[in-house]
């Protein structure tokens, strides 16, 4: 009886250990998938390298040209981010600065979705006039283009606090800045945590486009010139390489967010 | 008699410019130190406006409001303030969402990082007090509406008002958790030194509390009658069953009724 007793259980446990939880394998396993597609599908066509390479052949380049596609890896990651952090200063500022109040909301707010309205690409031949072709015109359309959701998605967390918390504290003699301190900031905080993991990818784009048109150095000059010389797995070695980066970063900033903001998910999933 | 602590004198007041709404008009109202009254009246009808006159949070374009002897013309810190809707921060415990108007409170403010402690006890014991002992580590998200809604009146306590003002405080909560509630801030103005002034649309909520009722108009608003509660304190919820008490609640509601038509 209590040898049974005692059996179960250990004939029981190793069961769940040994099952393989398929949601948590599954993006590897879609992504082995894709590449195999991609294999046979551009195997069976019998398109030549210079169309569609097949990943073999682009993994083939990658290892093969190894030191520039790092040096020019880093260089785009480089300027990506230090554009980002530049926008994330600026959109902190200008979004605290526009939600201090409805007023400034109200004004600013237009002018704001004017200028976001503008193709950024565009902006490129104006930052190569004033700064020359390199780094500064990638980082600065890096920042351009990322910096609004973040001023957005600041400036509405604080214009949107609940009239009647703020009639609480203003009863008690609350100033502005302490309404903004106690109340605004913090409740902003989703909204801008949450608006970095749109402006990364943004600040991608910005960089690899200015740095396509407009520098000697970065994976979007890289693949430019490979394409120049009708070296099209370096192309797709380039574009391999910024979609590794755009997904790290984009994890870092979701791993971000949800470490920063925890509240918010729990509060708005028990209502 | 001592000058009451709250004097609403011929008040006038009028949102968004000469050609907006008048909410309130020839409005007069005394409550006196340590008095509960309780304000009913039409939706609409400017209790709300009324509460906010006498916090200070609107100034009225014409008569007087005096707060324990001083005109208002800003916000006075001497008072508490809930709402219907709890209004906590879902980012602070319920413990700290007490304390949060003591970093405002021009006079505790500078205190609070030394006497840290002497400050959280007092929020322990108002916790305790509400029925909401050891729930000060939680986040208000795991609170339900009733509790919220006891943590939010702790909040509004926690610095010691002298005035407590209770805008439809328990409007969005269940019949049963209403009345468990009653008893909670029946118990607090028995206990604790303060005037209360309660915003109801509650009938019997008004009856079962407060010394007096007063009864609004509909928009623009003023005080139209007053009843003094005749009911003998400490009141019990079998209260709510005799009929002395079924005949006041239907006398106010026969007032209301009335009022609501006229306009
Ligand atoms: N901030 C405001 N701006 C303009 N009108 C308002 C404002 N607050 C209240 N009112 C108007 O004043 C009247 C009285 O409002 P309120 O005092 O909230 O009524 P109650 O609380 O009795 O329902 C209503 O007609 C309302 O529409
Ligand atoms: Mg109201």
């Amino acid at each position: 009886m209590s040898s049974t007793e005692t059996r179960t259980p250990v004939a029981a446990a190793p069961k769940p250990a040994l099952k393989i939880n398929w949601v948590r394998l599954s993006p590897v396993l879609y992504t082995i998938g894709l590449f195999v597609i991609w294999e046979l599908g551009a195997r069976i066509s019998g398109l030549p390298h210079t169309i569609l390479p097949t990943p073999t052949r682009v993994f083939e380049a990658i290892f093969q040209y190894w030191s520039p596609i790092w040096k020019n890896s880093v260089q785009t990651l480089y300027t990506t981010v230090l554009g980002f952090l530049i926008a994330i200063v600026a959109g902190l500022g200008i979004g605290l600065f526009i939600g201090w109040s409805k007023t400034i909301y109200a004004g600013l707010y237009p002018i704001m979705v004017g200028f976001n309205a503008i193709p950024k690409v565009a902006l490129v031949p104006i930052l190569v006039i004033w700064f020359g072709i390199g780094t500064v015109p990638a980082v600065l359309t890096a920042f351009l283009i990322s910096f609004f959701p973040i001023v957005v998605n600041v400036a509405t967390g604080l214009a949107t606090i609940e009239p009647e918390t703020e009639d609480v504290l203003r009863a008690l003699g609350a100033k502005k800045l302490d309404i903004m301190l106690k109340v605004g900031i913090p409740r902003s905080m989703p909204y801008f945590f949450g608006s970095l993991k749109v402006a990364i990818t943004l600040a991608f784009v910005g960089s690899v486009v200015s740095e396509t048109v407009a520098s000697n150095s970065g994976l979007g000059q890289m693949m430019a010139s490979a394409q120049s010389n009708f070296n099209v797995p370096l192309v797709f070695a380039g574009l391999l390489m910024l979609a590794v980066e755009g997904i790290a970063m984009y994890a870092l900033m979701a791993w971000i967010e949800k470490r920063m903001t925890g509240w918010a998910h729990r509060s708005t999933m028990s209502n | 008699m001592a000058s009451p602590l709250v004097s609403i004198e011929n008040v006038d007041m009028r949102y968004g410019g000469p050609d907006g709404t008048l909410a309130v008009s020839g409005l007069n109202l005394k409550i006196q130190r340590g008095e509960f009254v309780a304000v009913v009246g039409p939706s609409g009808c400017g209790k709300s406006t009324l509460m906010k006159l006498t916090t200070g949070l609107h100034i009225p374009q014409s008569g007087s409001v005096v707060v324990a002897n001083s005109q208002v013309t800003k916000p006075v810190s001497i008072v508490g303030m809930a709402f219907q809707n709890p209004t906590m921060l879902p980012w602070r415990t319920t413990l700290e969402n007490i304390l949060l108007p003591l970093e405002i409170v021009e006079r505790h403010r500078h205190r609070l990082r030394a006497h840290k402690a002497e400050y959280v006890a007092k929020a322990e014991k108002l916790l305790e007090t509400v029925g909401l002992k050891g729930f000060g580590e939680k986040f208000p998200w795991q609170l339900s509406g009733g509790m919220q809604q006891r943590a939010n009146l702790c909040r509004a306590l926690i610095h010691e008002p002298e005035l407590l003002m209770l805008d439809e405080p328990f409007g969005a909560l269940d019949a049963f958790t209403r009345e468990e509630l009653w008893c909670v801030i029946r118990d607090l103005h028995a206990t604790q030194d303060v005037t209360i002034a309660l915003v109801t649309h509650d009938l019997r909520e008004s009856v079962f509390l407060a010394d007096k009722v007063v009864v609004m108009s509909a928009r623009p608003g003023r005080i139209i009658s007053e009843h003094v509660v005749p009911f003998a304190r400490p009141r019990q919820l079998e209260l709510l069953y005799e009929p002395a008490f079924n005949e006041m609640v239907q006398k106010l509601h026969g007032e209301i009724a009335t009022a609501r038509a006229a306009a």
